[in-house]
């Protein structure tokens, strides 16, 4: 079977592998999205703490023999708790002030944590292998699905939505909309603001470490690997906009399909196409698809 | 938590002689701008007090000085006794206060509901009213109860700001400029809760520009110029002020 001349199994691990990478802009965009909705701040070191979480994941199985599901879990919480230390020594001081200076501070940090990574690891990538249990393919008629990645994409969007389900519908969740509208009235309520800034910052962070972790098998592990994903998340998240959750987790996920696609029909274009949806939305909807005009 | 640096002893004895809230010598500033200079202002607990003013003279500032919304404040603001000045703003409201500000500040991305439900209790033995009193007070909150919070009308809007603060357990309400905007009908409403809420023991500082909506409401006034109280009388000497008054407001 082929469509527009291209052979149906092609097409489906190109849109596989576009959901792949689309579940990794998604999960980072969402932690972007929720971070400057309640702290103003542009956290430019989230690709960092992504690399982190993979290395985090790589070093606890090569040095400490902590298996890849394990890290799943210890390695999220390990990295947002160095988030949290980040925004209770650094960040806090700039709330009042311009993006630029969060911005500026957080591209520091990231200089810095792929230097430290880099200076003991190199710039080429550390394998990471696929654990046991997900190796291999599933022969789903048309096409064989390779089980991690088919994983990577279950995990990461059941992630998501359970974010999306937390901030939108529950108690907690109304807190920090009410608090990314106006802190100060949430706080004059009785509600521990900066509390609620600080552990929401530990869990974008725990979110990117996590993408870091699931990315490991599939990317190679280097110091680079964060900066790579992070030019595009931006454009993600200048694509999306930086108003709804959803939004983001969509975005992220449709560019993913998108330049999956465009890998197959025009391959030239596949790693730019996302930069020029970014023009053509700056150029119609400067706030974004799902932004809100100011 | 809050009162472990507290003496025990004043904070009995400020109780026992039923001060809600006692400001001494407030000075606060927004930014660089020096705003409120020299506040001293005593409420009773159970007492309604209404602070006037000229707009611009600094009543807004001086409840937003109470929670700790301005910049730099200095001075003393006890709260059932517990010297609140160095407090952070989310503490404060703990003390028991309740505050519905000037502008609503009701969340948009929240129900009416969400937005009724969102402020946690205050008050570890006050329940507050229940959210079928409040229903049963603000029908049209009822009615409306799914709908975003800033689809509502102003009225609406201000039913809701008042009204979420009513089921916090909070004893000490900060009130600015309840009346504002609304229909006669609704500010019959309103007038009722308060004399209701007085009934019940709340203390209320409301801020008003609706002098005949304060007027037979409030137990004491202030006149607040320049970030200081320039007068301060009890209703029963309303009448013989009313000269003074309408020179000072022009009422
Ligand atoms: N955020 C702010 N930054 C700087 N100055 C402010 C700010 N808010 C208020 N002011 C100034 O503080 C002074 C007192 O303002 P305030 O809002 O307390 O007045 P008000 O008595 O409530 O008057 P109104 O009837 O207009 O509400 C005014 O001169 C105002 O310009
Ligand atoms: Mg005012």
């Amino acid at each position: 079977m082929e469509i527009f001349g291209i052979p149906w199994p092609l097409m489906l691990s190109q849109l596989l592998l576009g959901l792949v990478n689309g579940s990794f802009y998604a999960m980072m965009s969402l932690g972007l999205a929720v971070i400057f909705g309640l702290l103003n701040i542009i956290n430019f070191a989230h690709g960092a703490l992504f690399m982190m979480g993979a290395f985090f994941a790589w070093m606890g199985l090569n040095y400490f023999g902590i298996n890849y599901w394990a890290a799943l879990i210890i390695v999220p919480i390990v990295v947002g708790v160095f988030g949290i230390l980040i925004e209770r020594s650094m960040l806090r001081w700039l709330y009042k002030l311009d993006h630029l200076y969060g911005l500026l501070l957080t591209f520091g940090i990231t200089l810095l944590l792929e230097g430290v990574f880099r200076s003991f690891y190199g710039v080429s990538g550390q394998p990471y292998q696929v654990p046991a249990l997900l190796s291999g393919a599933t022969d789903v008629g048309s096409l064989m699905l390779p089980n991690y990645r088919a994983w990577v994409v279950v995990a990461s969007l059941t992630v998501c939505f359970a974010t999306w389900f937390v901030i939108e519908r529950t108690k907690i969740g109304s807190y920090l909309r009410a608090g990314t509208e106006n802190p100060k009235m949430v706080e004059a309520f009785g509600i521990n603001v900066p509390l609620m800034v600080t552990l929401t910052y530990g869990f974008g962070v725990a979110l990117a470490a996590f993408a870091g972790v699931l990315a490991a098998p599939i990317m190679q592990v280097s110091s680079l690997m964060g900066s790579n994903l992070i030019i595009v998340v931006f454009a993600v998240v200048v694509i999306g906009g930086m108003g709804s959750i959803m939004g983001s987790i969509l975005t992220g996920l449709g560019l993913g399909v998108i330049e999956g696609f465009t890998r197959v029909f025009y391959p030239e274009l596949s790693a730019t196409v996302v930069f020029i949806l970014m023009g053509v939305v700056l150029l119609i909807r400067p706030a974004g698809l799902f932004g809100k005009e100011k | 938590m809050t009162t472990a640096a507290e003496p025990k002893s004043i904070v009995e004895k400020e109780r026992k002689m039923g001060i809600a809230l006692e400001i001494r010598n407030l000075q606060a500033w927004y930014g660089e701008s020096y705003i409120l200079q020299d506040m001293n202002i005593t409420v009773n607990q159970g007492e309604v007090v209404t602070l006037l003013g000229r707009n611009g003279s600094g009543r807004t500032t001086t409840l937003r000085a109470i929670m700790g919304l301005t910049g730099a404040r200095k001075g003393s603001i006890r709260i059932g006794g517990v010297e609140s000045i160095n407090l952070p703003t989310y503490k404060i409201a703990h003390l028991g206060v309740g505050y519905c500000p000037e502008e609503r500040a009701i969340f948009s991305s929240l129900t009416t509901e969400e937005n009724l439900l969102l402020p946690p209790s205050v008050s570890k033995t006050d329940k507050g009213m229940s959210v079928k009193e409040i229903y049963d007070m603000f029908p049209n909150l009822a009615e409306r109860k799914a709908s975003q919070g800033t689809r509502l009308s102003g009225g609406e809007q201000q039913m809701l700001a008042v009204a979420r603060i009513l089921r916090t357990g909070a004893k000490l309400l900060l009130l600015d400029e309840i009346s504002e905007g609304l229909a006669p009908v609704i500010v019959q409403a309103l007038s009722r809760m308060i004399v209701t809420l007085k009934a019940k023991g709340y203390t209320i500082v409301m801020v008003e520009q609706n002098f005949r909506f304060a007027a037979p409401l409030a137990d004491r006034f202030y006149v607040v110029e320049h970030g200081q109280v320039v007068e301060t009388f009890a209703a029963s000497e309303l009448d013989s002020k009313m000269p003074v008054l309408s020179e000072l407001l022009g009422v």
